[in-house]
């Protein structure tokens, strides 16, 4: 039975991984590769590592960095940050990288995921999506890092990309980042009940109940974290341990 | 360094089949951590004195049976005496013909490659991450306990047909790995499948 992923989150910036709280207060937790290599043999499904540099000298050290992992790891890893053309993603996949995540180009330029999805095909492509819960209940899509709203509903935007040919959405509640109260559980499951592509739940893991919970609640496929994994709170081969007897299919 | 814990000396030749098909990199890389040079190339001399051929990929059918084509690659790949390892989209296009843009492919292996078809709406296609390995025979997973897990992306698959050497169940059971004569092929991406996928690499260098 196909497993259920877990999939630490590493925020790079000049070669160190940052985590944010809500995206901002960054605090430093070591070298990516280090800590790839730590998570992959913890029993990390998948990685994922972010540019959240701004620079082009920080885009040459991210480049530099997703080789090292490439060369270095053996499970699949997706890279997202800073990918506004289909030359970014030549230079990432041609660095070694198995997926890329695209998130506000797209949003600004949909099209992308069609180039993306044409040139490497749909598995290559994993879409992002920042969203907040408005007062009015609505879930809105949000630009730079959280920053900006974009004017287009969370389950549009999910369903559009995917009809685009994206081969699985990552979906961080801005409610519910930096929080640990829970993944947005209500939101994971209708993306899940509206979409035939993966959903990677993302913002909110605090404690290894939230984890079955986006799982059996939300119906995710994937889980994805960060500071509890980089600061020790939650070992990752405690977690999988732990869903597995709670019912989660996972890999041991 | 990591490399030098798992370091192996490089007994075979290794050569990698260049070709239209999407990201070699990590077959390269994997190889790269058993202490083997590739070389990655579509010269056919090259490709027929080496001790092991691997045929990689992720791409889409037609459009690589194309460029095999054109390349004289595809009479070559079935002319290779050596074992060969076809991976994922290799493994499709060594079958009879595929669902995927209606192609014939290049039949090494008498099989109809055939895409998904959900049964409900949470079975999601591609089948993409970790799935375990039953019903395992033959050198390539030697060493290797009972459902291991190993990491699939996949549209399309073999089914159950009697080169099978590995099943695994998605929406039904179909062939993980077959094998037939020097030809072996999987489904799932060994380079990308951690230690297990490691061995599998290693037993298929060593073994076959």
């Amino acid at each position: 039975m196909l497993a259920k992923r877990i999939i630490p989150c590493l925020d790079v910036k000049d070669g160190q991984t940052v985590k944010g709280v809500n995206f901002e207060n960054l605090r430093h937790a070591g070298d990516p590769v280090e800590l790839g290599r730590m998570y992959s043999e913890k029993g990390a499904d998948e990685l994922v590592f972010l540019d959240i540099t701004a620079s082009h000298e920080g885009r040459k050290t991210f480049t530099t960095m997703v080789e090292r992992v490439a060369s270095t790891l053996s499970i699949p890893f997706t890279v997202g940050g800073g990918i506004n053309e289909l030359r970014d993603v030549d230079r990432l996949l041609s660095a070694g990288a198995d997926k890329v995540s695209v998130n506000s180009a797209a949003l600004r330029r949909p099209q992308l995921i069609d180039e993306i999805t044409g040139r490497y095909g749909s598995q290559v492509c994993v879409v992002a999506i920042d969203a907040r819960q408005e007062a009015d209940e609505e879930w809105q899509c949000y630009v730079n890092g959280g920053r900006i709203p974009f004017g287009k509903s969370l389950l549009d935007w999910a369903r559009e990309a995917a009809d685009r040919g994206a081969g699985e959405i990552l979906f961080t509640s801005m409610n519910h980042d930096g929080v640990k109260t829970g993944f947005a559980n209500e939101a994971l499951s209708l993306l899940a009940s509206h979409l035939t592509i993966p959903v990677i739940a993302s913002g909110g893991a605090g404690t290894k109940e939230h984890f079955r919970d986006a799982f059996t609640q939300g119906h995710a496929d994937a889980a994805l974290a960060a500071s509890v994994f980089h600061f020790g709170e939650i070992d990752i081969c405690d977690l999988k341990h732990y869903l597995s007897t709670e019912g989660v299919n996972v890999r041991l | 360094m990591h490399e030098q814990t798992i370091k192996k000396k490089p007994i075979v030749a290794v050569a990698v089949v260049k070709y239209n098909a999407g990201n070699v990199y990590s077959v390269l890389h994997a190889l790269h951590r058993l202490g083997v040079n590739p070389v990655l190339t579509d010269d056919a001399a090259t490709l027929r004195g080496a001790d092991r051929v691997i045929f990689p990929g992720q791409g889409e059918a037609r459009n690589a049976m194309a460029y095999l084509r054109d390349h004289q690659l595809d009479s070559l790949i079935r002319s290779l005496q050596q074992p060969v390892l076809g991976v994922c989209i290799g493994q499709q296009l060594m079958c009879r013909h595929s669902e995927e843009g209606d192609v014939d492919c290049l039949g090494i292996f008498d099989a109809e490659v055939r895409r998904f078809m959900p049964q409900e709406h949470s079975q999601k296609v591609p089948h993409m991450g970790w799935n375990t390995l039953s019903e395992c025979r033959g050198p390539l997973f030697e060493g290797l306990g009972e459902e291991e897990f190993v990491y699939f992306v996949h549209s399309y698959y073999v089914p159950l047909c009697t080169d099978t050497i590995a099943t695994s169940d998605y929406i039904h059971p179909f062939s993980a790995a077959i094998h037939r004569d020097n030809f072996y092929a999987t489904q799932f991406h060994p380079e990308k499948s951690g230690s297990v996928g490691e061995r599998i690499i290693k037993n298929f260098l060593e073994r076959t």
